[in-house]
């Protein structure tokens, strides 16, 4: 095990900024990418429903 | 106009090149390569925080080689299958591949910029500087470049169809970057070190870091392939919208 304490764990050594910025960057682009490919999604088979039923839903 | 076809052992390798055929496939493969791509996150998040031993010389900043590594490779490789996708577009006149090609860039993009960033704050620490424009990090930011502007360029012309071949003219173009990229480190004096991992030498470094990354680089694989047949799908509905095999899906109200 590397790391004595939880707050051991946070601070990485004094990198924290440096490892903590690039992993919480990462993260919160994917969930970005995930969020975005799903409103594509809903706005595509939403326009294709809308036109199927006549805007009738 | 009759389908080309392609048959080894018994199996019409092209009838999954139309979308109708596609689609289905499709979807059912996406939620395998979303869970796989979890599986080795948590493993590799695992492996690399709490096996993997501090590094002597660059203590704790080194684990920021677990997303920059898999980032760097992905910007790379996807950029490879997009311009081939693109490519096969442009000799065979398959829908399809352009759409693979299209569906491709957006995700290429974001590794790209996942390895500039963490680059950037590995750097720091590392060699006292976020940025040097030298031929590593150049070929890597042109790269980013090449992503965006196959994405403008399709989003600016109005006929798909044109839209596609110039944008795969484009692709096939910019390949020449990524040898570049690969081999910057040889080829030129540079501060960015060279590759730890090669296909002809054992890796330079320990055991478990090695495995923590190797894990998060298949987590960065099956979360592409899921992003990017995701994509695809959504890029087939809005394509598609006309033929028959989308009325029928939409049909069922279930796309």
């Amino acid at each position: 095990m590397n790391w004595a304490s939880w707050s051991d764990f946070f601070a990485m050594g004094g990198y924290a900024l440096y490892v903590w910025g690039s992993y919480a960057v990462t993260a919160g682009l994917i969930v970005m990418e995930i969020i975005l490919l799903r409103n594509r999604r809903r706005a595509a088979v939403g326009q294709l429903v809308r036109r199927d039923t006549g805007g009738r839903t | 106009m009759s389908q080309p076809t392609l048959v080894i052992g018994n199996v019409n390798w092209f009838k999954y090149a139309s979308p109708q055929a596609f689609y289905p496939l499709a979807g059912a493969m996406i939620p395998w390569f979303a869970w796989a791509a979890a599986a080795c996150c948590l493993a590799g998040l695992y492996v690399g925080f709490f096996v993997a031993p501090t590094d002597h010389q660059q203590g704790e900043s080194y684990r920021i080689i677990f997303l920059h590594v898999p980032a760097a490779w992905m910007s790379m490789f996807i950029y490879l299958v997009m311009a081939f996708w693109a490519g096969v577009g442009l000799v065979f006149n398959t829908r399809l591949s352009h759409m693979m090609a299209s569906a491709l860039a957006p995700t290429g993009a974001l590794f790209t910029f996942i390895a500039l960033w963490t680059g950037s704050l590995w750097g720091k620490p590392t060699w006292g500087t976020w940025w040097v424009w030298d031929a590593r990090l150049t070929s890597e930011l042109i790269l980013l470049f090449l992503y965006f502007g196959f994405m403008a360029l399709a989003a600016a012309i109005d006929e798909p169809r044109r839209a596609d071949r110039a944008g795969a003219v484009l692709a096939l173009v910019g390949v020449v970057n990524i040898p570049i990229i690969y081999f910057s480190v040889k080829w030129w004096n540079t501060l960015h070190q060279g590759a730890s991992v090669s296909l002809t030498g054992a890796p330079t470094m320990a055991a478990t870091m090695f495995t923590g990354m190797i894990l998060m680089a298949l987590a960065a694989w099956f979360y592409s392939i899921a992003a990017a047949l995701h994509r695809a799908r959504s890029i087939m509905l809005e394509r598609e919208r006309n033929a028959d095999w989308i009325t029928h899906y939409a049909g069922t109200g279930r796309p």
